[in-house]
């Protein structure tokens, strides 16, 4: 069963990657700088925002400016890949219905494509750094450790959600709004000392994106070793949400076909 | 008695139940009751109802019917598109579906990506796409327009490389819907011919057409649905002689 499953999956492994680089083809297409793009507009994007939070908000964190860049690349990720991720069954309905294909491929690419494009957003970030005063140190290359987390994390959010909004398409437009709410909700361009305790549940306790962002900034912004406790949430949280994803993906894929 | 390992598809006892959605509910009070008697939006519809069906290696099927008589469905089912309500279906052995041309094409991208992309849906591989290229190319006679976005194509011109892309496996089962009328009298003849070449090779062939004609030059054996139930499977002869005579 397992085996047949493998198979199946190096068999569609090359669709995996048409998928992704069709995305990306479609995204620069007819454009005069094309895939600079990708590195460009992180870059500005980054650049802006620097100097937006430098000079206008001002917290008692030593540069402030990299300490939201951090988190919103991450959020960033995070809420392309879901979002991208939750509608791939139905954006690709035509061709369920027609051709058969193993319908996790076109979840699975979306994360995958959202991946590309945080790869970019790593490297205008380092160039950012590059003026920063933060030194760089070598707990610093474990930065690729928090991004697999969230990775695994977002996959499994993302079959559980494109599964849902099959059947219940409001869920596209509900988690649009949850997803803006949740970016406030995570500090992310605040500090943590400043939420205050009765509230400290929403934003830490219970928000399963903060422990991945507190592991991705202890590693490149605060260049310290995270615990191992705190490797084992995130890991846990990874797997968990990817275990869920699959299994109602698998549970419930049969029946897309009658609700698409 | 028959062979069992000669069978190459099996169909048992499927049934197709569809959900006809309906878009219009009229008050939330409406919406309220029928979510809660959970009738909301959906009325049962069965397209197919207990049919069984046993094809051999090699051998041509025709599939017959009015419209809605439930042949498409049962061609996905077997094509793996859809999986039967209820019953169930064995397949041996590897399939092209040529069931609607070029469904993965990307109307934004150019032909050459639209045959690794579409290709790819076919679970072919990359290398294969590579070694096959020129034989797509040569046999959709695009060659000229090989670097244009598909949507600047033709309705023709789309369905003949989807054609080319679909039919460059060899396949031990063809599965074929209404797909035959495609492009000008000089390509239908071409990818008629393309059939024969595969039918040489023993292919098993299941396929849907309005054409009785068509349909009596080709098959071996023809089912009949008529409103998603078995009418009559049998000797081409015999069936299509009794669904004119209908």
């Amino acid at each position: 069963m397992l085996l047949k499953q493998i198979e199946n999956f190096l068999k569609y492994r090359f669709l995996l990657q048409e998928l992704v680089s069709r995305d990306f083809k479609i995204k620069y297409r007819r454009s005069v700088l094309g895939i600079v793009w990708s590195l460009l507009n992180p870059l500005i994007t980054m650049t802006v925002i620097s100097i937006v939070f430098s000079q206008l908000f001002r917290f008692d964190v030593p540069n402030y400016h990299v300490y939201v860049l951090t988190g919103l690349v991450l959020f960033f990720f995070y809420s392309e890949a879901t979002s991208t991720a939750m509608n791939a069954v139905l954006i690709n309905s035509a061709l369920i219905k027609k051709v058969y294909i193993p319908k996790y491929i076109l979840v699975f690419s979306k994360p995958i494509s959202a991946m590309v494009n945080l790869l970019f957003s790593c490297i205008a970030l380092f160039i950012i750094l590059l003026f920063s005063d933060v030194r760089f140190q070598l707990v610093n290359l474990l930065f690729p450790l928090p991004l697999l987390y969230i990775f695994v994390f977002s996959t499994g959010i993302g079959l559980l959600l494109s599964t849902y909004t099959v059947f219940y398409r409001d869920l596209s437009h509900l988690y649009t709004v949850g997803l803006t709410a949740w970016m406030y909700l995570t500090p992310i361009i605040y500090p943590i000392e400043i939420v205050p305790e009765r509230y400290l549940f929403i934003v830490r306790t219970y928000n399963p994106l903060y422990y991945f962002l507190l592991c991705f900034r202890e590693i490149v912004f605060y260049s310290r070793l995270p615990d191992l406790q705190l490797h084992l949430t995130c890991i846990g949280l990874a797997f968990g949400a990817l275990i869920i994803g699959i299994y109602v993906f698998y549970r419930n894929q049969d029946r897309f076909i009658l609700h698409i | 008695m028959i062979n069992a390992s000669n069978n190459i598809v099996e169909v048992n006892n499927v049934s197709m139940r569809f959900n006809l959605a309906k878009e219009k509910v009229d008050s939330i009070k409406e919406y309220v009751i029928k979510l809660a008697t959970r009738k909301l939006f959906f009325e049962e519809f069965w397209a197919l109802n207990d049919i069984s069906l046993r094809v051999e290696r090699g051998e041509i099927l025709g599939i017959i019917g009015y419209n809605g008589a439930g042949k498409s469905t049962l061609l996905k089912i077997i094509a793996g598109v859809m999986k039967p309500t209820k019953g169930s279906v064995s397949v041996t052995g590897t399939m092209a579906p040529l069931i609607e041309l070029g469904a993965g094409f990307d109307m934004d991208l150019s032909a050459r990506e639209n045959i690794y992309l579409n290709g790819a849906i076919l679970g072919y591989s990359r290398k294969y796409i590579n070694n096959k290229f020129d034989e797509i190319v040569d046999f959709s006679e695009l060659h000229d327009f090989i670097d244009i976005p598909v949507k600047n194509y033709s309705s023709g011109m789309a369905a003949r490389l989807g054609f080319a892309v679909a039919t460059i496996t060899e396949p031990d089962i063809l599965i074929v819907d209404e797909v035959l009328g495609i492009g000008d009298i000089r390509f239908q003849e071409k990818c008629e011919q393309k059939i024969n070449a595969m039918l040489k090779r023993r292919a098993t062939v299941i396929m849907v057409s309005h054409s009785i004609t068509e349909i009596e030059k080709m098959c071996d054996r023809v089912l009949w649905l008529e409103q998603s139930r078995f009418k009559m499977l049998g000797e081409t002869k015999e069936v299509c002689a009794v669904y004119r005579a209908n």
